[in-house]
């Protein structure tokens, strides 16, 4: 089964790559996660991984995850290692032609438990509507910390260039 | 393999009215303990007056033919015939891989019919043998042992051993042979011993069918029956007891009594080591009796909440006295219970 969502975020992708590929922050921002612990030496980028936990009905789902493709500040994608099987992606491009503002921000997540027949198959059904609630809450909770970053660094930004045009 | 016990200990079922709850008996053939406690165990680590066997007047004569009844030796032979037919926990029938692919299942069943919810497991230590202690509820279909298996195989990863110790008839009914791809294996102190030294996870219900099939009314009550093997096994082996506390097992059918007297009656203590014969109102039988074919149970909300791991020689010191463990396990479990129950507004809707 695969579910996704999508948003627009009013900050450069450079921005929004810090946060995604910042594991400290998964806490913070992934709606449903309960965990996300790395058990590597590295806490990021390919070949790191991370035992991560995601409450869907009554369970906590997840398993060990391993960043297999890091492209920054473009995708990000991580596939299990142990157990249910998932394939995760963020996808980040820039809105506009030459140092975008804005990121369309994608993440996508592939899941199921191979072998579980038609009843895996139902379970995935029913369970995708929570999945993309997570994901889509995410999403917004991202954007609003992301954007938050922005304009911050913005009025330390607008502070510095005041303070030097007054010397 | 199990060890085998000393001849001394191999007897078929002994006669133990005399004994009351709260005195360790001994183990007999294939770990069967005909006090109902199957991990009462030879006295093990000192302390309490539970860690003491009584002389019943009965072992002593063991090994000496005794002038029994036509009735009894036919009991004796139905109930040799009954315990041969126990598996010996071989613990590589667990299969992680069956395991993983039922759990979809297992989702489905306790997120939609049970609701189920299960808070701390971070409480359960992250690698290493531990007994996890459980309140038993749900007469012949727990529904808090589904919630509570799924909930750890996915929160730990089916990668991790987790052995579930049941009553032997469980695993001797036709049909139920593929529950020991889950890990069950036969309750008895060498089955426990066997899945602890392996570095398992091993969950225990020491309330067994005394427990789970008490009153509804009763559902709200950690009720051991006074079983303590529990503590002596945690001790022996030197391994955290972790409390796992449910409610909502007893509101799945209307659960009337444990027909204790019945089950005497028709000596199924003697044939099956079962003490109970119970009565329930159960959806699609009506009246219930015995619940041997299980039922349909309600779909009531389940909570189970893992408390924090009691190490218990960090706790109670060097040589902990047993029913000083015993004691502070119930009361904390019951605590937890009482809360649990407190935030119900309503049976069955939770």
């Amino acid at each position: 089964m695969r579910v996704g969502a999508a948003i627009d975020v009013a900050a450069p992708p450079q921005l929004v790559w810090e946060f995604v590929t910042d594991p400290a922050r998964y806490l913070h921002f992934m709606n449903g996660i309960t965990r996300w612990e790395v058990t590597t030496e590295q806490d990021r980028g390919l070949g790191a991984r991370y035992r991560t936990l995601m409450r869907v009905g009554s369970a906590e789902v997840g398993g060990l995850v391993e960043i297999v493709e890091c492209d920054a500040p473009r995708d990000l994608a991580w596939t299990s290692v142990t157990g249910i099987d998932q394939r995760g992606r963020w996808r980040l491009r820039g809105i506009g032609p030459t140092h975008p503002a804005r990121t369309r921000v994608e993440l996508r997540l592939q899941y199921g438990v191979g072998g579980s027949g038609i009843i895996g198959w139902i379970a995935e059904q029913v369970a995708a509507p929570a999945v993309r609630e997570n994901l889509r809450r995410s999403l917004q909770e991202l954007r609003r910390q992301a954007e938050h970053e922005q304009a911050r660094a913005a009025a330390a930004a607008r502070r510095a260039s005041s303070g030097g045009g007054g010397r | 393999m199990a060890p085998r016990q000393p001849s001394a200990a191999r007897g078929g079922p002994r006669r133990l009215e005399a004994m009351d709850t709260e005195t360790a008996r001994r183990p007999s053939r294939n770990g069967h303990h005909a006090d109902g406690d199957p991990l009462a165990a030879t006295p093990g680590p000192k302390g309490g007056r539970a860690g003491a066997t009584r002389d019943t007047g009965h072992g002593a004569t063991e090994d000496r033919p005794q002038r029994r009844s036509p009735l009894e030796r036919l009991v004796r032979a139905v109930a040799g015939g009954a315990r041969a037919r126990v598996p010996v926990a071989d613990l590589d029938e667990r299969d992680p891989d069956f395991i993983r692919e039922s759990l979809p299942g297992q989702w489905l069943l306790a997120s939609l019919w049970f609701r189920g919810e299960v808070r701390g497991l971070g409480n359960v230590p992250e690698e290493g043998p531990v007994l996890l202690v459980g309140n038993h509820s749900g007469g012949n279909v727990p529904a808090d042992s589904l919630v509570f298996t799924l909930a750890f195989s996915t929160y730990f990863g089916v990668e991790r051993r987790f052995h579930q110790l049941a009553h032997n008839l469980v695993l001797s009914m036709p049909g139920l042979g593929f529950l020991r791809k889950y890990g069950l294996v036969a309750a008895s102190p060498e089955n426990a011993a066997q899945a602890l030294n392996s570095g398992a996870a091993v969950l225990v219900y020491p309330g067994g069918d005394h427990e789970v099939h008490r009153p509804s009314w009763e559902g709200n009550t950690v009720n051991f029956d006074g079983r303590r093997g529990f503590v002596r096994l945690a001790l022996e082996h030197d391994v955290p007891i972790v409390p796992v506390v449910a409610i909502g097992g007893q509101e799945t059918a209307l659960f009337l009594g444990r027909g204790e007297g019945l089950a005497r009656l028709l000596m199924l203590d003697k044939l099956f080591r079962l003490k109970v014969l119970p009565l329930s109102v159960a959806v699609p039988w009506g009246l219930n009796v015995g619940d041997f074919l299980g039922h349909v149970p309600l779909p009531a909300k389940i909570t189970v909440e893992v408390l924090p791991a009691i190490h218990l020689r960090e706790q109670f010191g060097p040589d902990p006295d047993v029913d000083e463990v015993y004691d502070h396990v119930i009361e904390t479990m019951q605590e937890t219970l009482d809360a649990l129950a407190s935030e119900r507004r309503l049976p069955i809707i939770g």
